[in-house]
């Protein structure tokens, strides 16, 4: 006789990470927190396998599908190996005075105060709790961005406040007329405010307000996205704050709030008298990517190029769940988790280059194929797979992505050709006076680990010449879930 | 009760977008502070009033976290800000006053238009809570971008938390979390802003955005 799935595994991956942030808060020695900080990541990872094993039915609170459960693998396993990069990436930092043990503390707290608010807001099954955790992942990644207390670093850290404040404002309006809009068929409290209870009334709530509050939505958590037009902190908390950071950043805070938007989408699809929502989402998807993929060739700072990139992509993903259907979905599922991995890889090099040539200005560095071949071409790689180049995992999905919208929309299609095109020049050219030419002087040995870097490449290339048979058919799922 | 409860919850609701546009016309930031602190006192008011002929005792709550943080502690605070670092007094508006009030009679006028035809199966008080809420948010928006100066974008800012907690407070039966998330969120965000505060004063003497945006200039290079 089979046990019925308790919520066991969904509260150890949240109580985790809450109490390491705790604990981390009163570790002064930096070297002891850096590790128990990898001990946490992986317990984090190992209560996200035993959740994949045992998923619990949904409760108000906590909700875990297929959709959200690869997510939050996904997290889990990006959080781990970013600690184990960060492991190292500190102790640099610290050698060159850079930060004190001190501002390291407080880093160590707030990562993992950062992982579990993310966790949170993928589990959440009420609107509230998802706002409240996306405005606490916001918060911590606002206090991590500022570590460095440089005047830049300030600059960057109050822009992001300031935009995501009143990204996050907007959201929360949203999310009252939500309630508004689900509180005369479920009566007050709390019901009109849980995601399955309104999945399930969908069909009859007035779509007058369901538009209005979408609207609210999608301008709102589209701002944590990094869609166009208020993307303008992304980039700079990317260039300020500490490489680990730009890594999660990246590879998952953007997913998470990309998430909450295509959990609304479904609600509107459910609806079905409301205006189209992905016709709306596909042309700020599109919108943001060609934006960015001209700012790109302007770039000189690395980690704000590669955030660029990263702008890019987010709009790629907004344009394919905004056309839809079971291709577009399927590629921007898969392109989710792949650029996940591979961004965050290319953080972790971009990392380990600033620190052995000292700068970020990327017209300084050369020949790093030469100076060091391992990085090196770890970046050559990483730039080759972010750039949608076969046997990288991410031609499959941009491959998929681009014919299907070409067989429905020539138009939009066209312009998104066009905008990968534009980014993959500007990520040939910089790469190029990176890697080759003429060894860089005064360069500095390597001591950091490179397995997390190479397990992530090693993951995208894998999926770009076989995709497990499980992992397609459960992508294949959610897509049908998305509509 | 009912048309008086209707009416006063209206005339409250009225009054916080008032303060909102003493909040737009401002140009001195201790004047600045004061109106914050009245719309502050009014939302505690307009709170404590839905929670009445709501007969709902937790929105009370909610009236006395505004009241207490949002109309005293607050703008306490943030006058020994201004105090310790001997802020100039003007505000500097980006914009002439003229055409911010302008702009901000527009955004009201958008958000009655846009609120109250696709509310109509909505109850009454509601939608004209939810439409005055609207105008709160957004002239809360338009003075963080009109404002240059630190202090003016973060009045502005929980200036557009009072619209916030104003649609909360007006929806029927809206559970407490979210309104004591909004709470602990005002004060969180203070704490992070006293942090600011503390920082750009130490690198720029200064709290005006504009010398940030010269050091970003500057490092990005030609």
């Amino acid at each position: 006789m089979t046990q019925e799935p308790t919520l066991g595994p969904a509260l150890a991956i949240l109580l985790v990470p809450a109490l390491a942030a705790l604990g981390l808060a009163l570790v002064p020695a930096w070297r002891l927190a850096a590790r128990l900080n990898v001990v946490a990541s992986g317990l984090t990872l190992a209560s996200a396998a035993w959740l994949a094993a045992a998923p619990p039915a949904p409760t108000p609170l906590l909700l875990v599908d297929d959709f959200n459960l690869y997510l939050v693998l996904l997290t889990a396993f990006v959080g781990f190996t970013t600690s184990l990069f960060s492991a190292g990436y500190v102790a640099h930092e610290l050698e060159d005075g850079r930060l004190t043990p001190r501002s390291l503390r407080f880093y160590h707290a707030m990562f993992q105060a950062f992982m579990l608010a993310m966790l949170l807001a993928l589990l959440a099954n009420n609107l509230g709790l998802l706002w409240v955790a996306v405005e606490g992942a916001t918060l911590t990644t606002v206090l991590m961005v500022s570590l460095y207390r440089t005047a830049a670093a300030i600059e960057a850290a109050w822009k992001y406040f300031i935009l995501c404040g009143v990204g996050i404002a907007l959201a929360l309006f949203g999310t009252i007329l939500m309630y508004l809009s689900a509180q005369p068929l479920l009566g007050g409290g709390a019901a009109a405010m849980t995601w399955t209870a309104l999945l399930a009334v969908a069909p009859r709530i007035d779509p007058g307000v369901l538009d209005l509050a979408f609207v609210f939505l999608l301008v709102g958590y589209g701002t944590k996205v990094g869609l166009a037009p208020l993307n303008g902190w992304l980039p700079d908390a990317h260039a300020e704050g500490p490489t680990p950071i730009s890594g999660v950043l990246s590879g998952l805070l953007l997913n998470v709030a990309l998430y909450a938007v295509l959990r609304f989408k479904m609600l509107m699809g459910a609806n079905g008298q409301v205006l189209p929502p992905g016709t709306l989402m596909a042309a700020m998807g599109l919108a943001t990517l060609l934006l960015a993929a001209f700012m790109l060739h302007r770039r000189r700072d690395m980690k704000r190029f590669f955030a660029y990139s990263s702008i890019e992509h987010m709009g790629l993903m907004a344009f394919a769940f905004g056309i839809g259907g079971p291709v577009a979905n399927f590629a921007g599922l898969l392109h989710m988790t792949l650029h996940s991995l591979t961004k965050s890889a290319i953080f972790f090099a971009v990392g380990h280059v600033a620190q052995a040539a000292g700068t970020q200005r990327m017209d300084r560095v050369t020949g790093l194929t030469a100076s060091h071949p391992a990085l090196g071409w770890a970046l050559v790689a990483g730039v080759a797979a972010i750039a949608g180049l076969p046997p990288f995992g991410l031609f499959m999905s941009e491959f998929l992505l681009v014919t299907s919208a070409f067989a429905t929309h020539l138009v939009p299609a066209s312009l998104l050709a066009l905008g990968l095109l534009v980014g993959f020049a500007a990520l040939v050219a910089r790469v190029q006076g990176m890697a080759f030419g003429p060894p860089m002087e005064g360069v500095r040995e390597l001591r950091a680990p490179l397995a997390p870097l190479y397990a992530h490449l090693a993951l995208v290339l894998v999926a770009g010449v076989w995709l497990p048979p499980p992992l397609a058919a459960w992508f294949q799922s959610v897509a049908g879930m998305l509509g | 009760m009912g048309e008086i409860g209707y009416d006063t919850a209206h005339l409250l609701g009225a009054l916080v977008l008032l303060t909102s546009f003493a909040l737009l016309s401002q140009r001195r930031l201790s004047a600045l502070i004061s109106a914050f602190a009245l719309q502050s006192a009014l939302l505690a008011a307009a709170a404590a009033w839905q929670g009445l002929i709501q007969d709902s005792p937790h929105l009370f709550v909610t009236a006395a976290i505004a009241l207490l943080l949002k109309a005293v502690a607050i703008p306490l605070a943030l006058r020994r800000v201004m105090e310790r670092f001997g802020i100039q007094r003007a505000a500097e508006p980006a914009l002439g006053v003229g055409p911010t009030l302008v702009a901000g009679v527009s955004l009201v006028t958008l958000s009655l238009l846009l609120v109250i035809p696709t509310t109509a199966a909505s109850a009454a008080l509601t939608r004209e809570d939810l439409a005055l809420a609207l105008s709160v948010v957004l002239l809360g928006l338009l003075m963080m971008i009109t404002r240059r100066n630190a202090i003016g974008q973060v009045v502005g800012f929980m200036s557009l938390e009072n619209g916030l907690i104003l649609a909360a407070v007006g929806v029927k039966g809206m559970p407490l979390v979210v309104e004591m998330s909004v709470a602990f969120a005002v004060m969180v965000a203070f704490i992070i802003f006293g942090i600011f505060f503390f920082q750009i004063r130490e690198r720029f003497d200064s709290l005006d955005l504009r010398r940030l945006d010269d050091v970003h200039a500057e490092e990005e290079g030609p």
